[in-house]
């Protein structure tokens, strides 16, 4: 959690939204640091986070959470965080046969030896369900009445992976649409997901899931590189976008640009081209 | 190793190319920590590996590329579980030749090896490797003594010249290597002896592809799954990764090669087609890092980006590489006669470098960087004007 960043959005752990789908965006430059930020600051809100972290390994997330001031591995235990590896669970799903569902199935659409019965597997290939259900199944409220945690907190780090593994980007769509009815509106939690802007690559599906998801949620955080190139001192800019996509547009849009540097245990922000090194 | 490495050279320890390394060199006894690192096996125990070492930065552990000057620009070296993609040059002149530094370092160190290639014979790229710099002509303004001693016979364990530990017969102790990264002679070939004694895994794909032509109704191409299926059998069985009760947990280091991935003769029509099979090579990658993050391995992947045809690939392969660094040679095009460029041989651009375990990196301010090859030497510097 960096309190700089929480000062520019207006948010503090004790006062943290809910119903809302943020979006984090990288475009030439590594956003990582947005999900360090969500990951620490829900944790210390007291949320129940489900975290679907699918491009690093659980050690990453647990070694910068304690530079930011939380603990995983205690989180984890105590049941505060769901954690599903996406890395080393691939190996398990591709490698061993697996009898009962698991998330991370559509990599199993890929068959290991000729058979008839391989085919079986296609129905399943396309769409995310398996990974809905267990996201559904991670944040289901404690059924003795308290709440022991305040509101349910879907993470993904990050999206733009699930293409690259074989998922459509109407099928990514999907899950996160069905993530949404279930996390922020039926049980009143927030949903942070991470996607790569490929810019001027033209990955059409990924600019569909980009287009798709930006008109659907309420806060964008984008993390671009200096359009100048590379600077020792300001790292990047950082756009947040607040949109109301529910409601009729009565207010509009309202966005602001910082630009960053990353710190060993924080990142700082100052307005464009008020670095301290330029100071 | 840090013993080996403090004594005889005296002040002259600064010897290795980065100039933080060799002070974590003395002091990585002191500096093991209680925490994980980023492959998830404890090592607080692995310090001894031969031709490792813990990174300044958040105490990964590091083994080196083969070549000194590109462990410096990646932040000391590649770490141990991760994947490094070279995107490689025209014609892939440069690319297999740091593809040859890798094996070889690997080699040097006592690492096991695993080469993988659909192009030659894992036995004939093991022919072609380069000599290890025997005589420190190089090194010669750090260290104090020179190797001219040429007292072989002595069976005494010679404290100060490391190329006597490298040949078996000389050395009384378990061959290791003292220096991180060493330089290699092109012009030479390595000795049999070194290749012989050292342990490898090939994988030659027209050998191990099978004869049957079922076409695959499934996203991964026929070769790279014969090819993830080698890897984790080697890795399982070896004990690299600490799963399989009968094998003791290996405490050296695998060295995974793969050449020219993605050409069409892994079987992937990535390079010769825009709408080919885009999603075998992104999976490959992503199975491979799992693999990779879950035990001692590094992995040195070279790919044809030039080639593919689909520029949404390339980023996307990106984003599932580590380290990714791309060559570009001066061969052939209208650069190798700009008087600008008449030093060099060509540019390396090092397009990512991995935040692990941090939010930080190690990033070197220069961009602008070029190569050139000298008989005994890789050199990367900066472009001088």
């Amino acid at each position: 959690m960096f309190p700089e960043l929480n000062n520019l959005l207006n948010t503090t752990p004790d006062r943290a939204e809910q119903g809302k789908l943020t979006l984090l965006c990288d475009a030439n430059t590594d956003g990582s640091f947005l999900v360090h930020h969500f990951l620490s600051f829900y944790l210390k809100a007291n949320c129940k986070v489900c975290f679907v972290a699918l491009i690093q390994s659980f050690s990453h997330y647990n070694i910068v959470g304690q530079k930011l001031g939380v603990s995983l591995t205690v989180a984890r235990e105590c049941g505060q965080l769901v954690f599903l590896e996406g890395l080393k669970s691939s190996v398990d799903v591709f490698f061993r046969a697996q009898a009962e569902p698991h998330p991370l199935q559509f990599l199993r659409s890929v068959s290991l030896q000729p058979s008839p019965e391989v085919h079986a597997w296609e129905a399943n290939a396309e769409n995310l369900q398996p990974l809905y259900e267990f996201v559904r199944e991670a944040l289901k409220p404690v059924d003795d009445g308290e709440a022991a945690w305040r509101c349910p907190v879907l993470l993904v780090d990050d999206l733009s992976v699930l293409l690259s593994l074989g998922m459509g980007a109407v099928a990514v769509l999907d899950f996160i649409h069905y993530c949404r009815a279930t996390v922020c509106w039926e049980r009143k939690g927030n949903i942070v997901a991470l996607v790569h802007d490929s810019g001027d690559t033209e990955d059409e599906e990924n600019n569909i899931l980009l287009n798709g998801l930006s008109h659907q949620s309420h806060l964008i955080l984008r993390a671009e590189g200096l359009a100048t190139g590379f600077c020792r001192d300001v790292h990047g800019q950082l756009r947040i976008l607040w949109r109301t996509p529910s409601q009729p547009t009565t207010q509009r849009d309202w966005s602001l640009t910082y630009q960053y540097k990353i710190q060993d245990k924080s990142v700082s922000f100052f307005a464009k081209g008020m670095s301290p090194a330029v100071l | 190793m840090a013993a080996v490495a403090t004594c005889g050279t005296g002040a002259g320890s600064t010897g290795s190319m980065v100039a933080a390394g060799s002070k974590n060199n003395v002091t990585s006894f002191q500096r093991r920590g209680p925490r994980a690192s980023g492959s998830d096996s404890s090592y607080s125990r692995l310090v001894s590996i031969a031709g490792t070492r813990p990174s300044v930065r958040n105490g990964q552990l590091l083994v080196s590329t083969g070549l000194p000057a590109l462990d410096q620009l990646l932040g000391g070296g590649l770490a141990v579980g991760t994947v490094l993609l070279i995107e490689e040059d025209k014609y892939n002149i440069y690319s297999s030749l740091l593809f040859k530094y890798f094996l070889a370092e690997g080699i040097i160190n006592g690492h096991t090896l695993l080469v993988a290639s659909a192009k030659e014979d894992p036995a004939d790229i093991l022919q072609e490797l380069p000599a290890p710099l025997l005589d420190d002509n190089v090194k010669k303004d750090f260290d104090e003594d020179a190797c001219n001693h040429k007292t072989a016979e002595s069976n005494i364990k010679m404290k100060i010249a490391w190329r006597y530990q490298l040949l078996p017969k000389m050395e009384a102790g378990p061959v290791s290597s003292s220096r991180f990264g060493h330089y290699y002679d092109v012009s030479k070939k390595m000795p049999q002896e070194l290749i012989e004694a050292s342990k490898w895994h090939g994988f030659f794909f027209p050998e191990k592809s099978s004869s049957t032509l079922n076409i695959e109704p499934c996203s991964l191409t026929h070769g790279y799954i014969k090819l993830l299926q080698f890897i984790q059998n080697i890795i399982y069985e070896e004990g690299f990764d600490g799963s399989n009760p009968q094998v003791k947990k290996q405490k050296n280091i695998l060295r995974i090669g793969i050449q020219n991935l993605g050409s069409p003769l892994w079987g992937d029509d990535l390079c010769c087609t825009e709408n080919g099979n885009s999603r075998s090579l992104t999976k490959f990658l992503y199975v491979l890092r799992g693999l990779l993050r879950t035990s001692l391995s590094a992995c040195m992947i070279t790919m044809p980006t030039h080639l593919i045809q689909n520029k949404a690939i390339i980023s996307r392969v990106t984003n599932l590489s580590d380290t990714v660094v791309g060559l570009e040679s001066f061969i052939g095009s209208e650069r190798e006669t700009n008087p600008l460029y008449k030093d060099y041989h060509g540019l390396i651009h090092i397009r990512q470098i991995p935040r692990l375990n941090n939010l930080i990196y190690d990033v070197s301010d220069v961009k602008d960087l070029a190569f050139k090859l000298k008989r005994k030497l890789f050199t990367i510097e900066r472009r001088v004007e």
